[in-house]
């Protein structure tokens, strides 16, 4: 392990429903992957290289595991139990399901040596999770040999919501996924749509040609040269679930924000998004990791305090509608305007 | 998007398997396994000759299943600009040879309900991997196989021992040919077909099958121009304010790369359209030779794609 970075210390007992019992280390508030370059936002077509970043950031290596991580298993173990169509794959995606594991598998096992471990002798591998204490011998390819499909077994062992794409007729179709972490969409509604399809309810978006553009990309998104981007919306309390399923759960939450509580309930929700080519398949997994943090942890980072204040503030009336804010952005402005000042921000999202 | 991503490998094994085609086994100069891949993909094998450098695409004809090499097949071409006779003439085992991480734009269509596959000549290499594929028993399929002469069919050994009867094969010294109208007349819904091999041969399967309604969708070829030979000419790229004289036996995105200005590509064979470039001033005639833009847009001008097409003209100004 590299000495210079602090071994990571699980939370495990967090929530993301009910009781909500989660924060941020002063360590996780720092390496939160801010979506703001500067004080304005609009969506653009932010696609870069997805190379190594900096140690100890959330870029640091292909797939971020962080303190939140055990917590975030369980998460999704819950959402799986009760509602199974969270995973689904289409049977002409078997070899892109294994080509994700084997994604997965082989960059967690080389990037966090102390938590995994993947030995391959030929088809018969031997993969270790110390931190939720699995010990799996499988033969790759077989799905007899796993106690799930491929896909479900290995993303019920790592953050983040995963899409699986087949490329076919110019297109990327939604053919398989696990998703119990969207940011009000469902997996169940969007199987079989085509990319365009999928970013249907995108307002503005694609009046600006952002799709053509992006689609046009990933079609020729190549082998072993990843892409990402950042997106973001807002969240009341830390609901990693907030699916058009559990509506009932989260939606009212939004009319309880006052410009007392929003510190506390309101949460910055960032998706880290990946693109990946796969080898056998020739399909095109998306990654979307979620970050969350508090309005109140983020003013500890006065930058970021004045740069959010300003975003929100004057966001297009089209985009505060689309991600749901309507009801209570004026409060949060609100709660928000006595940490900004009014001095400049610098260029780029680092805390200063 | 950054080309300099490429694979040390060496050549560890030729063969000769026709008058004209030779198979080449590539191994990671590390000895390590090759990146996975999917049955249709090709590789740029980058040849340091004692002048230039060529980059050349060739499909990739080994198992996806066995990743301790990689096999292409090279046909010596007649007007080769030296790319498949630096292959045939130059490189010997040992040799050791860059090659970028493969690319399939001539995938197999998991949705199908049967494939069929259609090659000719050298054509059949991608299907030589997109076989092995198909083993996996998902969709019933057929290869049509048409060569100039048994001497010429490359890899039929191979074919017959794992293909057995799948394999039906068409010699042109023997009067043999493949009855298209049969063929494509006669396939259950949701049959994709695929065809590789010379471009008669392409047209020929695109245009029966589409004056007997299959839907485009359902219809897959794959055909890599080597560059055309031509004329010299010369071309202003305006973002880097330079002038390259591009030669006979050179291609236009060859010279441009030459004076140091990269071009994003994955084909280099007029396929994938992603060194497509803008043209801002022309006075004389683009000589399209590409797969990619529409006839329309051919005749507009407006775009060229440098991997294999030329002009004819006394000024060419690029947005390069």
């Amino acid at each position: 392990m590299n000495a210079a970075v602090r071994p990571l210390a699980f939370k495990p007992n967090e929530t993301f429903r009910d009781d909500f019992i989660f924060h941020n280390s002063p360590e996780a508030i720092r390496r939160f992957p801010m979506p703001f370059p500067n004080d304005e936002y609009m969506y653009s077509v932010n696609i870069e290289p997805h190379v190594a970043g900096a140690a100890g950031s959330v870029l640091e290596h292909a797939f971020d595991v962080d303190e939140h991580y055990i917590a975030e298993c369980r998460e999704r173990a819950i959402v799986l139990a009760a509602e199974p169509l969270r995973f689904q794959a289409l049977p002409h995606m078997q070899s892109a399901q294994w080509d994700c594991l084997e994604l997965l598998m082989d960059s967690l096992a080389r990037d966090y040596p102390e938590h995994f471990s993947l030995t391959k002798r030929g088809n018969h591998w031997h993969w270790i999770n110390r931190p939720l204490g699995i010990d799996q011998q499988f033969v790759f390819g077989d799905l007899a040999s796993l106690p799930h499909q491929p896909l479900d077994y290995i993303t019920r062992q790592t953050q983040g919501d995963f899409v699986v794409m087949d490329q076919r007729d110019g297109d990327l179709w939604i053919q398989a996924g696990m998703v119990t972490t969207p940011a009000d969409w469902s997996l169940d509604f969007d199987m079989g749509m085509t990319f365009k399809e999928w970013h249907g309810p995108v307002p503005l978006a694609h009046e600006m040609n952002v799709f053509d553009r992006a689609l046009k990309y990933l079609l020729n998104l190549r082998l072993g040269q990843p892409v990402r981007r950042l997106n973001w919306t807002l969240t009341i309390h830390p609901r990693l679930d907030t699916s058009p399923e559990a509506f009932p759960l989260w939606g009212p939450t939004r009319t309880t924000v006052t410009p007392q509580n929003a510190g506390d309930l309101v949460h910055l929700r960032v998706e880290l998004q990946g693109l990946w080519r796969l080898p056998r398949s020739n399909a095109v997994v998306f990654s979307i990791r979620t970050y969350f943090i508090s309005m109140r942890e983020l003013v500890t980072i006065p930058k970021w305090a004045r740069r959010v204040h300003r975003v929100v503030k004057n966001l297009h009336p089209v985009l505060v509608d689309y991600k749901g804010l309507t009801r209570y952005r004026d409060a949060l402005v609100e709660w928000l305007a006595p940490f900004d000042d009014g001095t400049p921000t610098t260029p780029g999202t680092a805390p200063e | 998007m950054s080309q300099a991503q490429t694979l040390a490998v060496e050549v560890i094994a030729i063969e000769q398997v026709t008058p004209l085609i030779k198979h080449f086994t590539l191994s990671a100069v590390d000895g390590a396994e090759l990146p996975a891949f999917s049955g249709g993909s090709h590789i740029i094998v980058v040849l340091r000759g004692a002048t230039r450098i060529y980059r050349n695409p060739y499909s990739l004809l080994s198992s996806p299943h066995s990743l301790g090499s990689y096999e292409i097949g090279v046909r010596r071409m007649e007007e080769s600009r030296g790319g498949s006779h630096f292959l045939h003439d130059q490189v010997t085992v040992g040799s050791r040879l860059e090659i970028a991480h493969p690319v399939n734009l001539f995938p197999l269509a998991k949705t199908a309900r049967k494939q069929v596959l259609i090659a000719g000549g050298i054509g059949i290499t991608p299907f030589l991997a997109q076989l092995e594929d198909l083993h996996d028993g998902t969709a019933p399929y057929e290869l049509h196989y048409s060569v100039r002469s048994p001497e010429h069919a490359a890899f039929l050994p191979r074919l017959r021992e794992r293909e057995g009867d799948r394999v039906r094969l068409y010699f042109d010294s023997e009067s043999q040919a493949i009855d298209f109208d049969g063929l494509l007349a006669n396939q259950p819904l949701g049959t994709h077909v695929y065809v590789c091999g010379p471009a008669g041969l392409i047209n020929r399967v695109m245009t029966t099958a589409q004056r007997l309604g299959w839907p485009d969708s359902h219809l897959h070829s794959e055909q890599f121009t080597a560059p055309p030979t031509g004329d010299a000419f010369e071309v202003v790229l305006a973002r880097a304010k330079l002038t390259v004289q591009v030669a006979p036996d050179r291609s236009l995105l060859e010279s441009i790369e030459a004076a140091g200005v990269e071009v994003p590509y994955l084909c280099r064979g007029g396929v994938c359209g992603f060194c497509q470039t803008r043209v801002l001033e022309v006075d004389g005639e683009l000589l399209h030779n590409d797969h990619f833009l529409s006839d329309a847009e051919k005749t507009k001008g407006k775009s060229i794609m440098p991997c294999v097409s030329r002009a004819r003209c006394k000024n060419l100004v690029l947005d390069l």
